[in-house]
């Protein structure tokens, strides 16, 4: 039952993303940068007064970058789930192994 | 106590790696010298009670710091997601609803502020003049939202999911509309709630069917979390 509702949950989790992706016309350029725009028809004169201290220099470090992060907290939100299964699972074992050592003894 | 270490050093080696996200927080010097200063204050106080909450829950006995560092992990991963909206442009999740039912919102605070300044400083994402505005839209309003809601539903005898999912998916959407009042309260132009309603045609709009994913992607790893462990044990422990 709880497998089928995470099937579930999945997806619906994809159908969200791929329909916009396959069926909406669009540019797909990020909020922060439409936001930008909306700030300079609000006050034409505002100039940003400060500057990012580092920038990536391209847009293939920068998605480098993207898919290393999302690569590694995957990858240990993953490690831990596993951990925790083998945990439970080598509880259980020792127990059967306890049980089956007692009716021996008997 | 090996492997404690070893999920301590893996949440350290996240907070370093850089997060290019282009999709949300205020950008580098996009808020006047004055707001900068207020929302800075206001972020503070949450800061530091979450850094003396974070420190407290880690020696919370054996097994508390791989779990934070599984709810920093999964903020992360979902925080690198530039997912696409119907609006037509890019957005991504905040994560933080899973940390704020899980450890309450100030850890969250913590945790989403460390994210943010290496985004700032590496991935020249927001930004470290508009740092205190964005920790409170992503780190203080969102968990707060995420975390009283999923309490609330849960007195009112709401289903676990259900909470889980309306907690994570209104925390996430709370976080662009305060993104979007900020930024009309910096710049009001003609009037104050016009210019809020413009920012959050942007932010909010775009971010619908995002939080729904994000509400929808907590309950899915937080039935995982509870195959194995008693999570409800880390939610109820917690002083908050």
């Amino acid at each position: 039952m709880r497998t089928f509702t995470n099937i579930i949950l999945l997806i619906l989790v994809i159908a969200l993303i791929a329909v916009p992706m396959f069926f909406v016309k669009g540019e797909f350029s990020g909020a922060d940068e439409l936001a930008s725009r909306v700030i300079e028809k609000q006050d034409p004169n505002y100039k940003p007064w400060f500057s990012p201290v580092w920038e990536p220099p391209s847009g293939e470090i920068e998605s480098f970058l993207f898919a290393l992060q999302a690569a590694l907290g995957a990858g240990f939100v993953g490690f831990y789930l596993g951990y925790l299964k083998g945990k439970k699972e080598g509880k259980n074992a020792n127990r059967a192994v306890g049980l089956s050592n007692s009716f021996k003894e008997n | 106590m090996l492997k404690t270490k070893f999920g301590f050093l893996f949440l350290l080696i996240f907070l370093l790696i850089p997060t290019p996200v282009l999709a949300m927080h205020i950008m580098e010097g996009f808020l006047p010298v004055k707001w900068v200063i207020f929302w800075n204050l206001v972020t503070l106080p949450f800061v530091v009670v979450g850094f003396i909450r974070l420190q407290r829950e880690a020696t919370r006995g054996p097994g508390a710091k791989l779990m934070l560092a599984f709810a920093g992990a999964f903020i992360f991963v979902l925080s690198a997601l530039k997912m696409p909206s119907v609006t037509g442009s890019c957005s991504h999740p905040t994560g933080t609803g899973l940390a704020a039912i899980l450890f309450g919102p100030f850890i969250t605070t913590v945790l989403g502020f460390i994210v943010l300044i290496f985004q700032a400083l590496l991935l020249a994402h927001g930004g470290l003049t508009t740092l205190g505005a964005n920790t409170f839209s992503m780190a203080v309003a969102g968990p707060l939202v995420a975390y009283g809601v999923y309490k609330g539903l849960q007195k009112a005898g709401v289903s676990n999911n259900f909470s889980i999912f309306l907690g994570a998916m209104l925390g996430d959407l709370v976080t662009y509309i305060v993104t979007s009042v900020q930024l009309a309260l910096a710049f009001p132009g003609s009037s104050f709630s016009l210019s809020v309603l413009k920012f959050m045609g942007i932010f909010a709009l775009t971010q619908i069917p995002l939080a729904i994913s994000e509400g929808l992607l907590t309950v899915l790893t937080y039935n995982f979390l509870s195959r194995y462990e008693d999570a409800k044990i880390w939610v109820e422990k917690g002083e908050h």
